[in-house]
């Protein structure tokens, strides 16, 4: 206990939740809006930091399970159901998607895992384009409902999602199904040998993984108000969620919320610089990557043997 | 053991029962036809040279690859075909000769993972599951470093941990690939202790390794196989005088033509190989290897898989790092690039061929002949290849994958000649050869020691090939350089002591 009092990790954590939690406080509701998304965000990317860090598995296609998440939810309510029963409707959609996606691709070996998902992605959003009279194509979605018209409600429900997925998550991370998904992601034969049913294991990782993306998908929806292919869907997000991940400290979990928050919030604040703010986000979190591939939380919490 | 309970445990019915079992790979027979029974509380020792189907039996046993005929019965059970964590959970564990173990966590952490239920609800571990682990941890002596990670740990720990995630799954049939590589005397006596423990509490253990030696101590019974076929079974003893395995590691007859005016001639060695060591993480592979090569000479490495001939190679060729010096011509390659030792004149052929499968002969030929000085250089190289191996001729247009074993073998050597090195590495050529290529191949050999002044360097397990060609003869045993002479004298004084 006296051991963890000395790091700095356990420290900054209760900095940053207290900060997040007064945040409406004084904070204006531009900037609120701002980590309401970055917030959504983080589920994103925690959820893919549970397939690429523990399971070992890259998946291309975050956005196939957000994205059906998203759609899925929209067109329920759409059709003129609750909130509550369309994230529902949306998240089993995305589950059950993620699923029969999954089953075919963890037999394959090698890159093709990331490939399948990868053109899962992309019939998606032609899909969404071909049915456009009921999913807006290109233009998106408009839902009737929203969560809130109140910046820090919003807020609330995304902090409030973003903690529960954690907690999950994280400790999900830490259980004994984590210690085998990280076995069946290091080395499959020697999983198999142990006794273990990688195959099985890997399928329950993509499934949570899907969950909390479509969930996340959902909620953002009804959020913003309308669900579309660039905020959804596009590959675009994807390669913010796997630089997301990578820059928070693969296999972290928590990670994955400050990287988050990084790219979404630095992409707002350097906006006066038009359209160098991307390359300057993205040239800052190369070089993090490049020089820190444990990524920020990874080298904070690496080990330390015992001297 | 006394004999009042072995004989007791030899009367009950096999634990694991194998029969007719047979694996192709492609057009390739890896294993055929192999069978034999492991009994409660007894030690089979399965040997054989590398390519012999050894490694493959035991992954087929394992389920991790799949038997194209044959059954596997685990008390009577058939589990051929199954999952590998099916049949796991059924009874077989396995360890492995490379340590798999996760490398975040610690030691405690890693044992207890093989004790855990292969199911998606348990997420917290039993309380009894860390006494357990800690338990196994103090039997294997891993006590002391429980907290570690495995990156920090000595080789032999390593080893142990594997030891002690197959005690953890407390299986009834026990696989062990290669026991003993990479440790000292003294590790090794610890490693057998446990292994005889796996014994005395009934298990039945198969011993995987290259060579008789190393298991003769431990196994009840010994089989040898030869590519993908059994040649002998029997105790230790009988095995190492059975005929065909003295013929299959030795060869037969040792010839010997050295030519020794070429030592005699003094001068810079062409290869200069000073006190190398190279360890492999915490395995030492080779230990203070002193060797020189004159130009012109033709020096065979000899000595059993394991022993450090493809590390000694690849050493010179840049591709593990040493200590100590390796000089080429009187310069040193230390810092040079593995690209450009080759290209210095310095090329390996390795034990892998590592052939390029989908282009054709020819394309393979060009690679090899791309940074010569000119198209003329190229055609006169290749006209003179092609004399040397007449196969390859025939087969320009076939891709290099559907080439047999002896062919493509002649490919990866004539694609090194392409290169016109001054020194030619050889990694034991003769890899999973049948007898019948081996003699076309040695032929080749000869014709190219008598028609060309080339430098070669050869590293053989199998003796009857490597000395014939050899002007002179070291003999590697253990990371070591244990003896040193010509030809002539290794027939008389190692040719008994070899195996």
């Amino acid at each position: 206990m006296m051991e963890m009092l000395r790091r700095p990790g356990p420290w900054i954590a209760v900095v940053l939740v207290a900060l997040a939690v007064s945040a409406p406080g004084w904070m204006g509701a531009y900037f609120l809006g701002i980590f309401t998304t970055a917030y959504y965000f983080g589920v994103f990317a925690m959820s893919w930091d549970l397939l690429f860090g523990f399971a070992g598995e890259v998946n291309f296609g975050p956005t196939f399970m957000i994205g059906i998440g998203a759609y899925g939810a929209g067109l329920l309510n759409n059709a003129g159901f609750g909130i509550p029963l369309c994230l529902v409707g949306g998240t089993a959609a995305a589950v059950a998607a993620g699923a029969l996606l999954a089953l075919p691709a963890l037999r394959l070996r090698g890159p093709y895992f990331g490939l399948i998902t990868l053109v899962a992605v992309l019939l998606l959003l032609d899909l969404i384009v071909i049915f456009a009279n009921i999913t807006g194509g290109e233009i998106g979605m408009m839902v009737p409902d929203v969560l809130s018209i109140s910046a820090s409600v919003n807020y609330w429900y995304a902090l409030g999602f973003l903690v529960v997925s954690a907690l999950i998550l994280f400790g999900l991370s830490r259980s004994s199904l984590g210690l085998i998904l990280q076995a069946t992601g290091q080395d499959r034969i020697e999983a198999a040998a142990l006794g273990f049913n990688v195959t099985k294991h890997k399928l329950a990782a993509f499934c949570v993984s899907a969950l909390f993306s479509g969930l996340a998908g959902g909620m953002l929806t009804f959020y913003e108000g309308a669900a579309s292919v660039d905020t959804v869907v596009s590959l675009a997000i994807t390669v913010q969620i796997v630089i997301a991940v990578v820059f928070g400290g693969r296999r972290t979990i928590l990670g994955a919320i400050l990287g988050s928050i990084f790219l979404i919030l630095f992409d707002e604040l350097l906006r006066p610089l038009g359209q160098l703010n991307t390359f300057v986000v993205s040239g800052i979190a190369l070089a993090v990557i490049i020089f820190f591939p444990d990524g920020v939380l990874g080298w904070v919490l690496r080990p330390r043997e015992p001297r | 053991m006394d004999d009042l309970a072995r004989t007791s445990a030899q009367i009950t019915a096999p634990l694991l029962e194998v029969s007719g079992l047979t694996k192709r790979f492609g057009g390739l027979v890896a294993v055929r036809d192999i069978g034999f029974r492991v009994a409660r509380g007894e030690i089979l020792g399965l040997i054989g040279p590398n390519g012999s189907g050894k490694s493959t039996v035991m992954r087929l046993v394992m389920g991790i690859e799949r038997p194209n005929a044959g059954s596997i019965r685990l008390q009577g059970t058939e589990i051929a075909g199954w999952p590998t964590h099916r049949i796991a959970r059924s009874g077989i564990g396995i360890v492995f000769q490379h340590s798999r173990p996760l490398h975040r966590q610690t030691v405690l952490e890693n044992i207890q993972l093989a004790l855990l239920p292969d199911s998606l609800w348990r997420l917290f571990a039993e309380p009894h599951v860390e006494r357990r682990a800690r338990e196994i941890a103090e039997r294997v002596g891993l006590g002391e470093v429980l907290g570690r990670r495995p990156a920090t740990l000595p080789f032999a720990d390593l080893r142990r941990l594997e030891m002690a995630k197959a005690l953890a799954r407390d299986p009834r049939v026990v696989l062990i690939d290669e026991p003993f590589a990479g440790l000292t005397q003294g590790e090794v006596a610890t490693f057998s202790e446990l292994i005889d423990g796996f014994r005395r509490d009934g298990h039945a253990v198969l011993l995987v390794d290259h060579n008789v030696k190393s298991v003769a101590a431990l196994a009840d019974r010994v089989l040898a196989m030869y590519l993908g076929e059994r040649i002998a079974e029997g105790t230790a003893e009988e095995v190492m005088r059975d005929e065909t395995v003295r013929r299959v590691y030795l060869g037969g007859k040792i010839e010997t033509h050295p030519r020794q005016y070429l030592d005699a001639r003094g001068g810079e060695a062409l290869l200069d190989v000073r006190e190398v060591d190279v360890l492999y993480g915490k395995a030492q592979a080779l230990r203070q290897v002193s060797i020189h090569v004159n130009a012109g000479e033709f020096v065979s490495v000899v000595g059993l898989n394991g022993a450090g001939k493809t590390t000694l190679f690849n050493a010179i060729s840049g591709l593990v790092p040493f200590a100590g010096d390796i000089r080429v011509a009187g310069s040193s390659l230390r810092g040079r690039t593995p690209a450009r030792i080759a290209r210095d004149g310095v090329v390996q052929c390795p034990e892998t061929r590592e052939l390029f499968g989908d282009l054709s002969v020819r394309e393979n030929l060009d690679l090899g002949g791309q940074h010569l000085a000119s198209d003329a250089d190229r055609e006169s190289q290749l006209t003179w290849l092609f004399e040397l191996f007449p196969i390859l001729n025939e087969r320009q247009r076939q891709n290099a994958r559907t080439l047999s074993g002896g062919e493509q073998q002649m490919l990866a050597i004539a694609r090194a000649l392409m290169m016109q090195p001054k020194l030619l590495i050889l990694d034991e050529p003769t890899l999973g050869l049948a007898p019948v290529i081996l003699e076309q191949l040695s032929k080749a050999l000869s014709r190219l020691r008598e028609t060309t002044p080339i430098t070669v360097l050869l590293g053989e397990q199998n003796v009857t090939f490597a000395v014939p060609h050899a002007d002179r003869v070291y003999v590697l045993e253990h990371a070591r350089i244990v003896w040193e002479g010509d030809p002539g004298r290794f027939a008389e004084e190692m040719g008994t002591g070899y195996l």
